[in-house]
């Protein structure tokens, strides 16, 4: 069945240089530098990435953090916890402009 | 318990098949290239061994554990015992050279009944003796309790799989209950000093993913495993070795029952590192077979790729024959040779 998105293309992410070569070496130095270990682990950032795959949410992105964290060690408790920040913080963002319709409710009511 | 793949009479019990099915997958379906081209492009192939640092002995396939990912194919239901006999050629071959290290494996070591004199007759050689214990062994039954004491009577370095740090991931790969046991062996292990600073007695842990994915950097899975067993358990060890899953085995009939064979064979061929093909154990290892046949390492032990050289057997050990060799490679090295690299005692590069 042919679908928008084929798991194929996750490795043919380094290609988009062919088209663009400049900012894609640029982008892939950047990420490259983004994921190492730092103030931050690579642990840590890794499981940042699992969560933020969830929100964007990107299915390349959710299986090739799915397998990164795996690799890093991380356990299926943490990689959870991960994505319910992801969910938290999605809900949250939907429910806090719950308080601008009760702003506009308000203003709009007797 | 689970049967070995040989008591199944499945069909990857069969060397030859596993080694066809590794061809047909990297070659044909993948289209990438085959091991010894891979190995031609940055200059090393042929390959070619170093001075032997170890000498590695399979005392037997006999396990008391039937790990899904074993690549012996291990466990109770196996017969092949190393006989004394055949441990003496590898006492007197041990004795014409100066290799320093002699690392003895199995299924579990500790079954064969002359593993205790056989360590005992390595240790009169002058020679370092390393145990690949898979741990559960010493409380498995009251005559390998004090399994500890006899380790540290002879200075002998422990080496434990351990795939995790918590009994989830640890009994999916290991069976049930193997967390809790290995944590008992090991608490029974730093009670007698190994793993403590300053004792000299060195307990190392081997980490193996518990699926089909790559370990990550040894150091950090190194810092969170010590962390974690200080925590958790009150235990202390040395090393932490990563060690990289080799699709041999049962851990191969993993890969295809799940339909992460493609997948796990292209990510190892893609991560290929000519660093760490240079520094694949199996330069400065021998490998000697429970029946005594000779090998470049234990996984082309049991894809029975023998030695290219006249000496193939512990009783025609020869030393300058097979520093002559080339090095037996197939599609199953590229496990060895992706990412930081992966040997016994962990990453390479």
């Amino acid at each position: 069945m042919e679908t928008y998105y084929d798991p194929a293309d996750l490795k043919k992410f380094g290609t988009i240089g062919e088209f663009q070569k400049e900012f894609a070496d640029r982008f892939f130095a950047y990420y490259g530098a983004v994921f190492a270990e730092g103030a931050l682990t690579a642990r840590e950032k890794s499981l940042i990435a699992l969560a933020v795959a969830h929100a964007v949410p990107c299915p390349y992105c959710i299986d090739a953090y799915t397998a990164d964290t795996l690799e890093k060690g991380c356990t299926e408790q943490e990689m959870m916890e991960a994505v319910h920040v992801a969910a938290a913080i999605r809900g949250g963002a939907t429910l806090v402009h719950g308080v601008q319709m009760m702003n506009k409710v308000k203003e709009l009511s007797m | 318990m689970i049967k070995s793949l040989k008591a199944t009479g499945h069909q990857l019990a069969s060397s030859a098949f596993q080694l066809t099915v590794l061809r047909q997958e990297v070659v044909e379906v993948l289209h990438l290239p085959p091991f010894h081209q891979k190995m031609r492009e940055v200059g090393l192939f042929p390959l070619r061994p170093v001075a032997p640092a170890v000498l590695q002995i399979n005392v037997g396939k006999m396990c008391n554990q039937v790990c899904r990912h074993c690549h012996v194919d291990a466990g109770p239901d196996r017969q092949e015992i190393m006989t004394r006999e055949t441990m003496q050629l590898c006492l007197n071959a041990l004795a014409q050279t100066d290799i320093p290290t002699v690392d003895l494996t199995g299924g579990a070591p500790e079954m064969n009944p002359n593993f205790r004199w056989f360590v005992e007759e390595i240790s009169k050689l002058g020679r370092k003796v390393l145990v690949r214990c898979n741990l559960t062994i010493i409380v498995a039954n009251k005559k390998y309790h004090d399994l500890p004491e006899f380790f540290k009577k002879h200075g002998v370095e422990v080496v434990s799989s351990l795939p995790f740090y918590s009994a989830d991931k640890t009994d999916r790969q290991r069976g049930a209950g193997v967390f809790d046991d290995s944590i008992k062996a090991l608490r029974m292990l730093n009670a007698v000093g190994y793993g403590q600073e300053g004792s000299g007695l060195v307990l190392n842990l081997v980490y193996n993913p518990a699926g089909a994915f790559m370990p990550g950097p040894q150091a950090a899975l190194q810092r969170q495993f010590k962390q974690a067993l200080a925590k958790d358990f009150s235990i202390v060890f040395n090393e932490l070795f990563a060690i990289t899953n080799i699709p041999v085995s049962r851990f191969l009939d993993f890969l295809i029952e799940s339909k992460n064979y493609a997948g796990y064979l292209e990510k190892l061929v893609t991560a290929f590192n000519p660093a760490a093909a240079a520094g694949v154990m199996c330069r400065n290892t021998i490998s000697v077979g429970w029946d005594g046949g000779l090998y470049d390492c234990d996984f082309n032990q049991m894809l029975d790729l023998h030695v290219a050289s006249t000496s193939q057997h512990i009783r025609d050990f020869d030393a300058a024959a097979l520093a002559e060799r080339t090095i037996v490679v197939n599609q199953h090295c590229y496990g060895c040779t992706a990412g930081a690299g992966s040997s016994c005692g962990g990453t390479v590069a």
